[in-house]
């Protein structure tokens, strides 16, 4: 069984509609309960990264997230603001800690001239390294939808699965043990975000 | 590379998909949830939905449609939802942020209001300030008056505002996209307003959605290379030509035009 967990930022429903399409077993989380009855946990979200640590925290979910996924490993998959809140911190707004899983600050796009921010609609991927998520041919993937105007920088670049380039080159897509995440929508990506979303589903445990 | 997107536009009136002309003329397509199937098929870049059901539009023909489906736009949203994996807009008749709310709830991703931006600036700001500027589309039509772009609200009332001028202010209030749509050229397929489009996309760093007039594929090659549009949008030709998207897309490729494939 699959959670996704429902922390109030933005539309998870839609997460929660491809599983469905998918027919893979697909349950929302609304709290720390919930957590330790699913075997893969997805986070989504859409919006500031302070209000997210905050709706985390009050739901009571940061130490049963660090439990499931860093002790019990479970298969964690972060979307959009999912993949910036496992990161160290944050530069949104101010300054805030996140869940810490991967050592990495999440900055503001640089702003390229001509370019707006934030960088809205589809990109294209490159792929840096093999990876259980994105299979992609010859170092490329089909076009992904992007809504954002911050992004992950892991200190340990071998953790970086798939860039973009949008006036300069960010993580798309990051990998560390059993902690996936992607700064782009898959369930807003058509057949190439199911198909990354259905490998999600069906990969092994990493136990 | 960003892809320009090419946006197919469905307008509900109570409940089913109609055909516009210049905004007044209204021909019932088909129910939108029974034709969801084919709206995923089209593996379109983005979908936006339009409910004018709700607006004062004035209809010449008789109201004689057997289902009576004020409420449901939600049940719409939701069925389309789940077999429609692409970002989804919905608009029309957006008045308060429990209405944004609601829409969001049950799938939609981005909204479009007209009207209440109109009525009250204040309102672009405080939707976007609860849901993000990437979810608020503020949705401008205009219509040539004595040469000058002029807004009119809902499509209907003249409010003397110069349409460049009206999408700079919704852009500083927080917009997070403009959909510029031409009620002269509705329905017209007489080509994309290129002029007014320009000085609209000129005024702003926001994406510009730009719709009205497109007749034939070469109208989206000529928007996509004269201006700086972010999306090409259009209703009627997607519904009357065959397999009318992915001929559309082939067309843009062919000539160049940045799109995804």
């Amino acid at each position: 069984m699959i959670g996704v967990i429902d922390y109030n930022m933005g539309n998870i429903q839609s997460v929660v509609n491809a599983f469905e399409y998918l027919a893979k077993p697909v349950t929302v989380i609304k709290d720390e309960a919930g957590l330790s009855k699913v075997d893969k946990i997805v986070l989504p979200g859409v919006g500031a990264f302070g209000m997210g640590m905050k709706h985390l925290t009050d739901m009571g979910m940061v130490d049963a997230l660090n439990q499931e996924v860093l002790v019990n490993r479970k298969p964690f998959l972060g979307i959009c603001l999912g993949m910036q809140l496992i990161c160290k911190e944050s530069f949104e707004f101010g300054h805030f800690d996140g869940l810490g899983w991967v050592d990495a600050s999440v900055r503001k796009l640089k702003a390229a001239p001509g370019l707006a921010i934030p960088h809205v609609g589809w990109d294209d991927l490159k792929i840096k390294r093999q990876n259980c998520l994105l299979r992609g041919e010859n170092g490329r993937f089909p076009d992904v939808y992007f809504v954002h105007s911050y992004y992950a920088d892991p200190v340990d670049p071998g953790v970086v699965t798939a860039v973009c380039d949008y006036g300069m080159e960010f993580p798309a897509a990051i990998e560390k043990d059993n902690i996936f995440a992607v700064q782009f929508h898959p369930e807003k990506s058509q057949k190439a975000g199911l198909d990354m979303l259905k490998e999600f589903s069906e990969a092994g445990t990493h136990a | 590379m960003l892809k320009r997107r090419l946006i197919p536009v469905l307008f509900l009136k109570n409940g089913l998909i109609v055909r516009s002309e210049y905004f007044n003329y209204h021909q019932n397509l088909g129910n939108p949830v029974s034709e969801v199937k084919r709206y995923s098929d089209w593996d379109a870049d983005e979908l936006i939905y339009i409910d004018i059901s709700t607006e004062h539009y004035y209809d010449l023909r008789r109201d004689d449609l057997r289902v009576s489906n004020k409420g449901n736009i939600l049940d719409i949203i939701r069925d389309i939802s789940r077999v429609c994996f692409m970002p989804l807009t919905f608009g029309g008749g957006i008045r308060t942020i429990e209405d944004i709310r609601l829409r969001i709830q049950n799938g939609a991703d981005k909204i479009t209001i007209n009207a209440a931006a109109i009525d009250d600036l204040s309102f672009i700001g405080k939707s976007s300030s609860v849901f993000g500027s990437q979810c608020i589309i503020v949705s401008i039509d205009y219509k040539m008056v004595n040469g000058r772009a002029v807004v009119f609200k809902s499509g209907l009332t003249e409010t003397g505002m110069d349409a460049a001028e009206w999408a700079a202010d919704a852009e500083k209030k927080g917009a997070g996209e403009i959909f510029l749509n031409s009620i002269d050229r509705d329905g017209s397929a007489r080509g994309y307003d290129i002029d007014v489009i320009k000085r609209v996309t000129d005024a702003v760093s926001i994406p510009v959605i730009a719709c009205g007039g497109a007749g034939d594929f070469h109208d989206f090659v000529d928007l996509a290379r004269s201006t700086r549009v972010s999306a090409m949008a259009a209703g009627n030709i997607f519904h009357f030509t065959e397999l009318s998207y992915q001929r559309a897309k082939d067309t843009l490729l062919k000539n160049n035009v940045n799109v995804r494939k």
